[in-house]
């Protein structure tokens, strides 16, 4: 089986679902002959052309706008935004007009679309190019949000997206692009999206991430390891709707749980997890639900002596994990 | 179905649709005083501008992405009275929203008209989007797209044309200017004369053209049409309307009009102004023109006894149509 980086698995992925099916465009800015930014959309333009990889002016909105109108009017479009410091201005076309196009017209309309979005920090983006963006969008009914933090989970998330019939915000983490790499199966495949993924098993706590504290928390499990501490991982993969029942079911057999996010803590990812395990554990549990992120400031300072002091690392994930298990 | 002039049949059927509207427009009114109807945008005084526009157009395969005020142009699209006022009165067989939305918002069940959203001038960025998919289908289609001159000082009013533009989409941005964005009069919304000068910032015609007369705005909007058929992409038209009513029937305009502004009004009323011309022409008699009145009124009359009497929708369908999530587990469209 090849081995891909994730960015490889991304680009795979989007160049067999346009043979697969005539109505998917690529558009977005640099997305044509130079590829993306991150080159994600590499030599799309070459085998489909201008008409379907489509180099758009710099204006988020108009690039999800567009991409909306073009799927309620058959096609399937699979938009980028550069960085997702950039999706603000793009916020309404999605959060107020896409989420609402099928409950607001009873069913009569859809908008299969998918918005690709790199996001996340630990790559000297400073303020502007390493935010997490993911809370407003899951925050969303009507919407779908996938963070795959593997080559194998993004090539099945993301034909899963570009395949289902409403708009899905596809979370792809720069820092994982060309640091991940794993075997990916040549044939196509799709993985459910709301389906969490247990990572590594374990019986003595539970960590609940997602994304590039993926890879952080199985490097800490390691280090847990020596130290006689047994670590399950439960990879959320989607973020919305969140897979309650194997967080529940995970917490439950473990009896602790370790919530482990990027993102800011406060009206996030792990408040919603914490709260899930809160409401359907209580019984089950014998430590408090832990959260572990980065400190309430604006993400994420552009010093790299600042930048890993706010990033979450397996060396303080190790902490949390020995502090937890020692209760 | 458009032909090369307004026939005088022609003219005297867009009068009746006109009229019938304005009938259906106080009607609404007159339900929202009654505690009725929670909210409605009145079309009085556009309905020139949006019935010359439609039929300038292909109903059978054009897009129509319309805001809060398309009255008129709805019933010149077929919608009955009775489909109308169902989502006026937030009523179960609504067609559009089944009343999930404000009323005119959601989907036609007939033709391809759609009004996501309350938000001023998103629907501007996704009527490129409609346009540059007709394109990669070859499809011939043109894109109808509304806004008011409030739209125009939005930020998607600009990524859309400019877009566009861009790419030469078979779009026709149609603004009905009538010069107030709620209470915020044009020369507060803008530093320039006219919102179709705009058009030259991004590459492509706008026209200026009086909103009152038919004549005139299907002859401006015939010749978009042409253009966007014929692959030469957007135009922008201007229709200078006014609006008779205030904003909504939750807004009072006497607090930012002056009473000689709104009563100067009357003389550019477009049913006033096109009687007067059938009449000229001798296509409409005095009589004639009461039975119109007449038969409008009554339309209406029936209309709102039937959905009057229609139930609401209960609890049981809120929860349908939020995501289709049998396509989340294995890409259901395959």
């Amino acid at each position: 089986m090849p081995e891909l980086t994730v960015i490889e698995a991304v680009r795979e992925t989007m160049q067999a679902e346009m043979r697969r099916d005539e109505t998917v465009i690529v558009l977005g800015e640099d997305v044509g002959n130079r590829g993306g930014v991150f080159l994600a959309t590499d030599g799309l333009i070459e085998e489909f052309g201008e008409s379907r990889v489509i180099d758009t002016p710099l204006a988020e909105s108009s690039i999800c706008g567009v991409a909306l109108g073009a799927a309620v009017n058959g096609m399937r479009p699979v938009a980028e935004i550069q960085f997702a410091d950039f999706v603000w201005p793009a916020i309404n076309q999605l959060v107020g007009e896409a989420s609402k196009v099928r409950y607001g017209t009873n069913g009569a309309k859809t908008a299969p679309m998918t918005i690709r979005v790199p996001y996340g920090g630990g790559v000297r983006g400073g303020l502007y190019h390493s935010q997490s963006i993911e809370v407003l969008f899951a925050h969303t009914p009507g919407l779908s949000v996938v963070a795959p933090a593997t080559p194998y989970d993004a090539k099945g998330l993301l034909a899963s997206a570009i395949r289902a019939n409403d708009p899905v915000i596809v979370l792809e983490h720069k820092r994982t692009y060309r640091l991940v790499k794993g075997e990916v199966p040549a044939e196509s495949y799709t993985i459910p999206i709301g389906k969490a993924e247990i990572k590594r098993p374990g019986s003595d706590l539970t960590i609940v991430t997602y994304g590039l504290m993926l890879h952080y928390a199985l490097n800490a499990a390691e280090m847990a390891a020596e130290n006689g501490i047994d670590v399950e991982i439960l990879d959320l993969r989607t973020l919305r709707p969140l897979d309650a029942d194997a967080i529940a079911e995970s917490a439950s057999r473990t009896g602790k749980a370790l919530i482990v996010q990027e993102d800011t803590p406060a009206v996030s990812i792990s408040s919603e997890v914490a709260a899930i395990i809160g409401e359907r554990c209580f019984f089950d549990l014998d430590g408090p639900i832990t959260r572990l992120g980065p400190p309430e400031l604006p993400p994420m300072p552009f010093s790299p002596v600042q930048e890993a002091a706010f990033m979450p690392s397996p060396e303080k994930i190790l902490t949390a994990i020995m502090k937890l298990a020692k209760i | 179905m458009p032909t090369d002039q307004l026939s005088g049949a022609r003219l005297l059927e867009l009068y009746r649709t006109m009229v019938l509207s304005r009938h259906l427009d106080e009607r609404v009114w007159l339900l929202n005083r009654q505690g009725k109807a929670a909210i409605a945008a009145s079309a009085q005084g556009h309905e020139a501008a949006q019935v010359a526009c439609v039929e300038a157009t292909d109903p059978s395969k054009d897009h129509y992405l319309i805001y809060y005020r398309q009255f008129t142009a709805m019933i010149a699209l077929g919608t009955e009275p009775e489909e109308m006022l169902r989502g006026f009165l937030a009523k179960e067989a609504d067609p559009m929203s089944a009343a999930r939305q404000f009323p005119l918002h959601g989907a036609h069940p007939r033709v391809d008209l759609f009004n996501f959203s309350n938000v001023i001038a998103t629907q501007l960025p996704q009527a490129a989007g409609v346009a540059l998919a007709d394109r990669l289908k070859g499809s011939d289609a043109v894109t109808i797209v509304y806004f008011g001159d409030g739209a125009s000082s939005q930020g998607d009013t600009h990524e859309a044309m400019n877009f566009a533009g861009v790419h030469k989409l078979p779009v026709i941005f149609f603004c009905e200017n009538n010069r107030y964005a709620i209470s915020v009069p044009l020369e507060k919304q803008m530093g320039i004369e006219s919102v179709a000068s705009r058009a030259a910032g991004y590459g492509f015609p706008g026209v200026q053209v009086d909103g009152t007369d038919v004549v005139a705005v299907h002859e401006a909007t015939k010749a978009a049409v042409e253009r966007a058929r014929a692959g030469d992409g957007p135009t922008l038209i201007e229709a200078a309307v006014e609006r008779l009513l205030p904003h909504t029937t939750d807004d009072d305009h006497t607090r930012y009009r002056s009473a000689d502004d709104i009563a100067r009004m009357a003389e550019r009323d477009p049913i006033r102004i096109l009687s007067d011309l059938l009449k000229r022409r001798d296509l409409l008699s005095v009589d004639e023109d009461e039975e119109i009145h007449s038969l409008a009124k009554q339309r209406v009359n029936v209309a709102t006894d039937a959905v009057d009497a229609e139930p609401y929708p209960g609890t049981e369908t809120m929860f349908d149509h939020v995501v289709d999530i049998s396509t989340y587990d294995s890409g259901g469209n395959s």
